[in-house]
């Protein structure tokens, strides 16, 4: 084995060392710390862009963890999609990182250990080509970002992760249940070898294999947001410290990741696709509503990430390879456009409540914290000048993104989604209405965010934030890499279209995972 | 043996539904500790009851395979019995800072008004 096979790997491996590490070293080493972490990133960036490179030279990179091989060892598995989504993760908690260097990083304990363990398990849930060891991965993310949601503490960041915990704590058990169905009827573990036994099942047993992979379903879309299962989502994400919400912004990615993978690996996308075309479309709706009736900013990008979770799930639940694809494009562009607004959101909260955002970081380290920490934090970093104007421009940015016009990838996205719903002869009821609802939820958002927009740049009574230039960049780096989804739209577009396509024709997959 | 674990499973689920929809905090996470022992057994049902058969032979003729119950399920159960008594202990800091900063132990953080 070559250095280069050990890629696939090293997106888990990296990230958990790195945070062992960081675990040995003292609370107020935040520089070394920090460093560490910038670095670990880095090289996952890194190694994302590689597996992304390597994907049309070799799609399905098979990686047998202990030297055992599938179906009875448990193997890693990277193809276009996981390349993708290793290299969404990545970005974003680059960005989350240099957010918090500013100031949130000392607002308590182990924030750069808490990340790295995140990382762990979002890239350990994107690559696992075996469902129980999934199941490990999701718990792994989940119990970081349980102390990501705490992280800055606070009645209502308790609050909100009492709920937060309890809900997916009850959607693990779920997926316990359905992973044990599964195994009952089908004996196997490992994703693909799934996919080849499931055609064969007994008639009499094809009923307890659907109740678990429904029941299955249900745990992912938990995460996912569907409605009615998503109500948790807006309160606790608004709850948590921004850079945490900012990460937050690939957890209901994971649940729709997990959906399409493995929705397409088992059924081929022909059992259930009406569950996910009406909830989406159900989802999409109740987000439409929340991003109308949020008055709190916090609320207004949770329920976006709604919307954004229920155009995803409506448009996979068409079941055309062609759809999926522009869904992957708007699912890459929404990730980064709302985690940009919640990062947005807490420099722009900071000019209608001078001081008050310090209080509360202060306020954090008081649970269990050491003297030193106590102290306010001193911030890091350059003040900039024209803070309001750029915070305004980049408000407008995530507005016309969220929103879905142009010239930001939005709106190409949107574009594309509706094209491939209209494609089809003659075009289904089910496809005018989900257009109609998209669009909707277009002319929503931009309602909700001219409103906000209005309220806070226009007002009469404000003061001017202290913006430093380490929070405002990576606003800006995430905002600019919509507008390069833009401008390089076509070969972006094409990735897309051909991680579909293998999405849908998983046999390449199957091949690559069990060596026949 | 099968209808005393599907009674057990059962009795666990309901009870445990029950006091996870409660009002109080520790009425939760005594329902998700009891959900989380009937999946342990859910999962450890899904390999098979079976008796009378050594767990390891040596020499002797061959056991044919299908009378041993399926080991899988029984390391799964181990990994969910670890993560889920975890994460039960996670929950119970959370609630422990939630009735100190609240003042109440109800789930929402505040007291239903009469």
């Amino acid at each position: 084995m070559s250095w280069n096979d050990h890629l696939v790997v090293l997106p888990v491996v990296l990230p958990l060392a790195v945070g062992a590490a960081m675990l040995l070293l003292n609370e107020s080493r935040h520089a070394l710390k920090a460093a560490m972490s910038f670095a670990s990133i880095v090289a996952l960036i890194g190694a994302a862009v590689a597996l992304l490179g390597a994907a049309d030279s070799q799609p399905v990179r098979v990686y047998p963890l202990g030297g055992w091989p599938a179906p009875f060892g448990i193997v890693l598995v990277a193809d276009r999609l996981s390349a993708l989504m290793v290299l969404l993760a990545a970005v974003l908690a680059l960005a989350a990182l240099a957010f918090s260097l500013a100031r949130w990083h000392r607002a308590g304990p182990r924030f750069h250990s808490l990340l790295q363990f995140m990382l762990v398990g979002l890239n350990g849930a994107f690559l696992t080509g075996d469902l129980f060891n999934l199941f490990v991965f999701f718990e792994l993310l989940l119990a970081a970002s349980y102390a990501l949601t705490l992280h800055g503490s606070g009645t209502a960041r308790v609050r909100a992760s009492l709920h937060y915990i309890a809900i997916n704590l009850t959607a693990s058990l779920l997926f316990l249940i359905g992973a044990a169905l599964i195994y009952g009827v089908t004996g196997t573990l490992n994703m693909a070898d799934l996919a080849m036994r499931i055609p064969g099942t007994a008639s009499a047993d094809v009923v307890l294999l659907e109740a678990g992979a429904a029941i299955l379903g249900v745990a992912f879309l938990v995460k996912a947001g569907m409605w009615p299962l998503g109500f948790w989502l807006p309160a606790t994400y608004a709850a948590a410290s921004a850079p945490a919400a900012a990460l937050f912004a690939i957890l209901s990615k994971v649940g729709v990741y997990a959906v399409l993978r493995l929705w397409l690996l088992f059924f081929g996308g022909a059992v259930g696709n009406e569950l996910l075309l009406y909830g989406g479309m159900a989802t999409l709706a109740f987000g439409l509503i929340g991003v109308l009736a949020s008055q709190a900013l916090g609320r207004l990008a949770g329920f976006s990430l709604i919307v954004s979770s229920g155009t995803l799930l409506a448009v996979i639940g068409t079941g055309e390879a062609a759809a999926t694809g522009a869904a992957l494009y708007y699912l890459v562009v929404s990730t980064l456009g709302v985690s940009a607004l919640f990062l947005l959101l807490e420099l722009v909260e900071r000019s209608r409540e001078p001081g008050a955002d310090i209080l509360a970081v202060t306020a954090a380290a008081f649970l269990g914290a050491d003297e030193e920490e106590q102290e306010p934090p001193e911030e890091v970093g350059v003040a900039i000048p024209a803070a309001m104007a750029l915070l305004g421009l980049s408000f407008a940015c995530c507005g016309l993104l969220v929103a879905g016009l142009p010239p930001l990838p939005g709106f190409v996205a949107k574009v594309a989604v509706l094209g491939a719903l209209l494609a089809p002869e003659p075009v289904p009821p089910s496809a005018w209405a989900l257009l109609a609802l998209l669009s909707l939820s277009g002319l929503a958002a931009i309602i909700a965010m001219g409103r906000a927009g209005v309220r806070i740049f226009w007002a009469t009574q404000r003061s001017v934030p202290r913006v430093r230039v380490i929070e405002m960049a990576p606003v800006a780096l995430l905002l600019g890499l919509c507008f390069a989804l833009t401008v390089a739209a076509g070969p972006a577009m094409r990735y897309m279209q051909d991680t579909a396509q293998a999405l849908y024709s998983p046999r390449a997959y199957i091949e690559g995972v069990l060596g026949r | 043996m099968e209808i005393v674990l599907a009674l057990a499973i059962g009795i666990l689920t309901g009870s445990g539904v029950w006091l996870l929809l409660r009002p109080r905090t520790f009425q939760v996470v005594i329902g998700l500790s009891l959900l989380s022992y009937a999946v342990n057994l859910f999962i450890f049902v899904m390999g098979w009851v079976r008796g009378g058969v050594a767990p390891f032979t040596e020499g002797g003729p061959a056991v044919d395979p299908a009378r041993f119950a399926d080991p899988l399920p029984q390391a799964l159960v181990l990994t969910a019995i670890v993560i889920s008594f975890a994460m039960t202990a996670l929950l119970l800091v959370v609630l422990l800072a939630a009735r100190g900063l609240t003042g109440t132990d109800h789930v929402d953080g505040r007291e239903p008004e009469e």
